[in-house]
């Protein structure tokens, strides 16, 4: 084949791009083929592939769609989890000469992708599930406002994961830091494919994130029950509002920024580079615009959770409700004011850098106040240790110890000597896995049973969460230290003999934390098992106060028979104390939207249409933008989408559930 | 976790003992002054953080489900003077944090020269600054010391309590200059220019390096710090003087090249507008200094014939600048009518001038000339060089 057709049909894309001499990749890939295979074999052995399709893969519900983003998390959690790994053994042996296991073209990639899969495709679906799933049931709704949308946007997600995924084995992935610096990302710098997988799999991903914010903030607007005024909403609704209009507001930051670098990449223009009057620090300033509102799209939901769980196991009304409200809201529209405190030490004046450490300082008073909040919701409660309160009792001693460091570093003189060493890493670490993560298990261990219709598995979740506690603090604690020696992060060998014990410590840690993760995926597997042991079919298996705890575990597809109708900000605590019961007759059909394969046929072409930018493969990026384009237009077509359950069969439904409550009692 | 951590206290004493903590002990002013912030709030912060951890810890055991005898207040929510006290404490603490943020950020700018030396010992007329300029190479650090005429490679020499004022900049990418002992870091970036002043009090040799992820090199972007005393300070500038090399425009292009792990090396001279031509990206002859550009925009620019005159404003030359829609690189060789034009094409050999001699031409927008000897996607043999003028007809 002549030389010029080749490269028409594969771009840049050639044998060399296949990482075949990395001996680590090869045995990686040789590892997730085979599961892969096996996996995909199983499927179709079973005959799975119908049920998935239209059961999940199709579907609007917010509650199926809820759990697909659980499931991306935690599968990505793996992936990013190795890098982790990977990267504390070879900062744990690369001492005395030694260079490690890795090379540095490989070792960068992989601290480079641990913090993108760790922050976009582990936190972000893992958040976004979470209040997928919880907040239309929350608000007494049937789904999202867009339920269409909301399937697209969870396969957009999946898209951009899959170009990360796939960056792994043809070509590679950025090799810059997590947040892709110019002039260092630049097409001068790094002329690979690596910087465009990031600037592909974000922008694809990021189109999936701004828009289910959209969802669901008019979710949240327009389809709360009669009688849920804002000040009656569910904490974690607030909070998911709160958060979704962060998403709403900076994610067309970071889709503009990358597409100004994508500019300089791809069409030479030069509003980041060194040379023709470019400015990478105005890339610094854009991306941090974004960048921090998402620690806060992170921690806000999680507040939530923690909120309701320690209501809910205190025996107690939360403390100060309108305080909390306040303090979300303020801490929402603070942190847009500190953006700056990334970048202390890159020459601004002294009064630009009071001015953001100050204006940062001041977050923590909502957040302390919060604190206090959980704090007086305890009090004088009836505390029940089950999972979830574990978790948040955890959290409340790890986070506030990242707190008092994260106000350390926003101390500019303070941050001159702590910025980008070890010690700003054991901070965010510090308030990510002590707050996002922990949070997340809270979540998922309160929740669970109300997806499921079972608890999880009391004993593992404990080893699970002593793993994971105490590994956290032997993986972190160690970083604080290494930071005030001096020692700088994204290093891959070193040369003081002297270091070595305290990354081995933090090593020991990571792999108390592989034991948590682990522990945590036997739980799940061995609830599975024991489900008709651990079943609950009451639908409240914990005395909850939100109107989730209301309906059945699982919730039938339309959620709730009866719209219902709140006089109290505990909506359902107030139905119990008032002698609600559960209407038996009556029922009306319910309008319900209709599932489609439009979303994941959409982010398919976003992903070719990605992965023919990424490769220079111009006859796929244009095909498959005709495709996308095209199948959008299609879609406004379809008129099938929306049905209505039959009254006989909700009958069906609630009777099925009458009877199961009887046999109970 | 209490547990655990009684255990952990003897060896991790016996850890910490053997360690240097260099940013809770350096030995330059700046540093200790930094330092002494660092502390200070941390525990302005703990005076908040440790009611609250232990509240905590004593509520969670106080009002567990299996004590009967504690108060059960299940609705009780509210209360004004407890949260009174919950957003004053916090605030009050914060107040406090911020006029010390304010102070200090503003007494430990690192653009301002320092006024003492150490704690009661001012900075006077005796004490002479030096000079060093750095800057941020892949991946290897040069300073140059403008008042002796000397420069060094990966390593850094000073004298002990005098002061020293930082030029910073890069050749390509960001990095940040640190060495934790002497003082807090600062960015090196491209174009830029950053300033650090700071003073080393103990003599003794400290390690400095870059603070930010750079490129595959980074690692090795190590180089030692010495503070010396005056005496071993001349001795290491007339050893440096001894040196061979000498850095000028030619041998700091070939030092500019990616190289990692670079042994020390010294320059006996360096050129005087070096760093200048450095911070300007303007090295390379033939480019148009930063500067000189930015004077000439103020004065409201070239006009449209500064369009296509880019060649020398191009400056990232070691890397391949492969956007691939881009344009090619073009200067103007000269600015003339449309019939010297006309001319100039016919005695370039071209056969069918009246293709394009017919149309008006005027005014000339400038066209663009490919640089000399450089291969084009456009470039086709028998054309004429004259880009826009191709192009318009």
């Amino acid at each position: 084949m002549p030389d010029s057709l080749t490269k028409f049909i594969f771009g840049r894309l050639t044998w060399e791009s296949l990482p075949l001499h990395e001996p680590i990749v090869v045995a990686t890939f040789v590892a997730v083929a085979l599961g892969g295979i096996a996996l995909l074999g199983a499927i179709t052995y079973f005959k799975l592939w119908g049920y998935l399709w239209r059961e999940w893969f199709t579907s609007v519900d917010h509650k199926k769609i809820g759990i697909m983003y659980m499931v991306l998390g935690l599968i990505m959690l793996l992936r990013g989890f190795s890098d982790a790994i990977m990267m504390r053994l070879q900062q744990a042996i690369a001492f005395n000469g030694s260079e490690g296991y890795l090379n540095s073209h490989h070792y960068d990639q992989i601290f480079t992708a641990h913090g993108v899969i760790m922050i976009f495709f582990v936190a972000m679906p893992f958040v976004t599930g979470l209040m997928n799933f919880v907040v239309p049931l929350q608000i007494g709704a049937r789904d999202v406002s867009f339920p269409f949308l909301n399937n697209f946007s969870f396969w957009m997600t999946v898209g951009g994961a899959i170009l990360v995924m796939a960056s792994l084995f043809v070509g590679e992935f950025a090799r810059t830091g997590w947040l892709a610096y110019p002039p260092l990302s630049g097409i001068g710098y790094s002329p690979d494919v690596g910087v465009d997988y990031y600037i592909w799999a974000l922008q694809v991903a990021g189109v999936g994130t701004t828009l289910s914010g959209i969802n669901l903030i008019c979710t949240i607007i327009k389809m709360r029950a009669p009688g849920m005024t804002m000040m009656r909403m569910p904490v974690f609704t607030w909070t998911s509002l709160c958060t979704n209009v962060l998403i709403v507001a900076s994610f067309p930051v970071l889709t503009a920024v990358l597409a100004m670098l994508s500019l300089d990449r791809y069409v030479g223009t030069n509003f980041f580079t060194n040379d023709f009057g470019g400015n990478p620090m105005m890339y610094v300033n854009l991306i941090w615009i974004w960048g921090h509102p998402e620690v806060y799209i992170l921690i806000l939901p999680l507040f939530g959770v923690f909120s309701e769980v320690t209501s809910t196991f205190s025996g107690k009304r939360l403390f100060g409700y309108t305080s909390m409200v306040y303090a979300t809201v303020v801490i929402t529209i603070l942190s847009y004011l500190v953006w700056l405190h990334h970048f202390f030490t890159m020459g601004s004046g002294a009064s630009v850098n009071s001015f953001f450490g100050i204006t940062t300082m001041i977050i923590s008073i909502p957040t302390g106040a919060k604190i206090f909040n959980w704090l007086f919701t305890m009090y004088r409660g009836r505390i029940r240790f089950e999972l979830p309160m574990m978790w948040t009792v955890a959290f409340m001693l790890t986070f506030v110890v990242g707190g008092m460091t994260g106000v350390l570093l926003a101390v500019p003189p303070a941050d001159f000597v702590l910025h980008n060493s070890l010690f700003l890493i054991a901070h965010f670490h510090n308030v990510i896995i002590g707050g996002v993560l922990f949070g997340l298990f809270a979540g998922i261990a309160y929740w669970w049973p109300k997806a499921f219709g079972f608890k999880l598995d009391p004993f593992w979740g404990k080893v699970s969460f002593w793993c994971w506690v105490v590994g956290f603090w032997f993986a972190f604690m160690p970083l604080y230290i290494l930071g005030l020696m001096g020692v700088t992060r994204r290093m891959r060998v070193f040369d003081d003999p002297s270091l070595q014990i305290w990354f081995v410590i933090a090593a020991f840690g990571a792999v108390l934390i592989a034991f948590g993760i682990g522990a945590f995926l036997i739980q799940i597997f061995v609830s599975v098992r024991r489900r008709a042991e651990l079943v609950d079919v009451t639908g409240d298996p914990w005395g909850g106060r939100t109107l989730e705890w209301s309906t059945s575990s699982p919730p039938p597809a339309y959620n709730f028979a009866f719209t219902p109708v709140i006089r109290d900000n505990d909506a359902w605590w107030d139905m119990k104390k008032a002698g609600y019961r559960r209407p038996l007759s009556g029922f009306r059909p319910i309008h319900m939207p209709d599932n489609t394969g439009t979303g994941i046929i959409l982010a398919a072409f976003s992903v070719a249409l990605g992965f023919g930018m990424i490769w220079y493969i111009w006859w796929l990026a244009a095909l498959s933008f005709v495709c996308l384009i095209a199948t959008a237009i299609g879609h406004t077509f379809n008129y099938h989408r929306d049905f209505h359950i039959p009254a006989a069969e909700v009958t069906q439904t609630e009777e099925a559930r009458t009877t199961l409550l009887a046999a109970r009692v | 976790m209490k547990r655990f951590g009684a255990l952990l206290l003897f060896p991790l004493a016996g850890l910490l003992s053997g360690c240097d903590l260099v940013v809770l002990a350096p030995a330059g002013d700046v540093a200790a002054q930094q330092r002494d912030l660092l502390v200070v709030s941390t525990l302005l912060m703990l005076v908040i953080i440790v009611p609250v951890m232990a509240l905590t810890v004593f509520f969670a055991w106080r009002y567990r489900q299996s004590n009967a005898s504690a108060t059960y207040t299940p609705d009780w929510d509210h209360s004004t003077k407890l949260e009174l006290v919950i957003w004053a404490a916090p605030l009050l603490i914060i107040i406090c944090l911020g006029a010390l943020t304010w102070l200090g950020t503003h007494l430990l700018d690192p653009y301002r020269r320092i006024d003492r030396i150490e704690s009661g010992q001012p900075v006077t007329q005796l004490h002479k600054p030096l000079r060093v300029e750095v800057v941020a190479l892949d991946w290897k650090w040069l300073f140059i010391y403008p008042d002796y005429g000397i420069a060094s490679v990966n390593e850094l020499a000073a004298p002990v309590n005098q002061p020293i004022d930082f030029r910073i900049t890069s050749s390509a990418v960001m990095n940040s200059f640190y060495i934790p002992a002497l003082a807090g870091q600062i960015y090196a970036m491209p174009g830029m220019e950053t300033k650090l002043h700071a003073v080393i009090n103990q003599p003794g040799t400290y390690s400095g390096f870059s603070a930010n992820y750079s490129g595959a090199g980074f690692s090795g972007m190590r180089f030692a710090f010495h503070g010396l005393s005056d005496q071993a300070f001349d001795q290491w500038v007339a050893q440096a003087k001894t040196a061979s090399a000498a850095l000028n425009r030619d041998s700091y292009l070939e030092l500019e090249k990616p190289s990692e792990n670079e042994p020390v090396r010294h320059y006996a001279s360096v050129d005087s507008d070096l760093y200048g031509a450095i911070l300007n990206l303007c090295v390379e002859r033939g480019k148009m200094c930063m500067n000189e550009m930015m004077s000439i925009d103020a004065k409201g620019g070239l006009g449209l014939a500064g369009v296509r005159n880019t060649l020398l404003l191009q400056y990232d030359k070691l890397a391949r600048r492969g956007a691939i829609f881009g344009n090619d690189p073009s200067y103007v060789a000269s600015i003339c009518t449309a019939e010297e034009a006309a001319a100039a094409a016919r005695a370039a050999g071209d056969a069918t001038p009246t293709n394009w001699s017919a149309k008006d031409l005027s005014p000339l927008r400038g066209a663009g000339l490919l640089r000399p000897g450089t291969e084009s996607r456009r470039a086709e043999a028998g054309t004429p060089p004259l880009g826009l003028l191709r192009r318009e007809l």
